[in-house]
């Protein structure tokens, strides 16, 4: 696979390797997807370095699905498509929640928000990301890394 | 909120008037357990009454941004007490998370437990 600036989010997540999890808006079943990932990174030989990008960059965004998005409400769903290769990771999230504006939100390192309490899982995610998109008024996420870039 | 009983999850020694934490587990600091972590720590300064902490990150491997918001809280807690937080033994990656969110300069880190000590 060509992991390329030109990376196709959408057609990628939807190869014949790519597995698709619909979860209820609970953080438990999140982490059980969340573990199935690092398994199959580990198995890819990925980096310490790129599973620790990833592990918090998937938990932001799962966290953000299911407490922004779906409101913790445990009859709506997050559905987890993502694809492992040796070369890359892809993932999209997408929650039943009203969706947001990713680029309405503060910017956390500003002085007047540095010390707000939330607000920084779109900074951690876009930072240990190679690629972070927001689609569906802001209630699908796509993104992408390439194995050992930073 | 969970009926299952509590691992624990901080190891809490005073060396004279200094509380110090050790976070007990590597993968502690999740959104699984952000929230009884929080609960413990603001109770240190809401209920037992500590006023100068250090929080040991030895054992941490890994933080998210929940993570950070109990921080923030709890060093606010402790400054609007005149009390003092001190952050030691952070691991390169975890650093790079508090570098990243510009968090490093709003907490007294230091290297090691010793240095967090001496700071008081």
């Amino acid at each position: 696979m060509n992991a390329s600036a030109s990376w196709d989010g959408m057609a990628w997540l939807t190869g014949a390797t790519a597995a698709e999890r619909i979860i209820p808006s609970v953080i438990a079943e999140a982490h059980r997807v969340q573990q199935e990932i690092l398994e199959l990174l580990k198995q890819n030989s990925f980096s310490d370095r790129d599973i620790f990008a990833v592990k918090l960059a998937v938990e932001e965004a799962v966290v953000n699905a299911i407490r922004h998005g779906n409101q913790s409400d445990p009859d709506k769903k997050v559905r987890i498509a993502y694809q492992v290769t040796t070369d890359a990771f892809a993932i999209r999230i997408c929650d039943e929640g009203c969706g947001f504006d990713p680029d309405a939100v503060p910017d956390p390192t500003q002085e007047e928000n540095l010390e707000k309490p939330s607000g920084r899982g779109l900074l951690l995610m876009r930072y240990y990301m190679n690629e972070v998109r927001f689609l569906d008024g802001g209630t699908t996420v796509l993104m992408f890394k390439r194995r050992g870039s930073s | 909120m969970s009926s299952q009983p509590r691992r624990r999850q901080l190891e809490i020694q005073e060396i004279g008037d200094v509380t110090v934490v050790a976070f007990t587990d590597r993968k502690i600091l999740d959104e699984q357990n952000i929230q009884s972590i929080g609960e413990q720590l603001y109770s240190l300064v809401d209920d037992a009454g500590r006023r100068k902490l250090v929080l040991n990150f030895a054992k941490v491997e890994y933080l998210s941004s929940a993570a950070l918001g109990k921080l923030i809280t709890l060093n606010k807690k402790l400054q609007a007490v005149k009390g003092r937080l001190a952050l030691c033994n952070i691991a390169p990656d975890i650093f790079e998370v508090f570098e990243i969110t510009g968090l490093k300069k709003v907490f007294n880190i230091y290297k090691t437990e010793q240095d967090a000590l001496q700071s008081f």
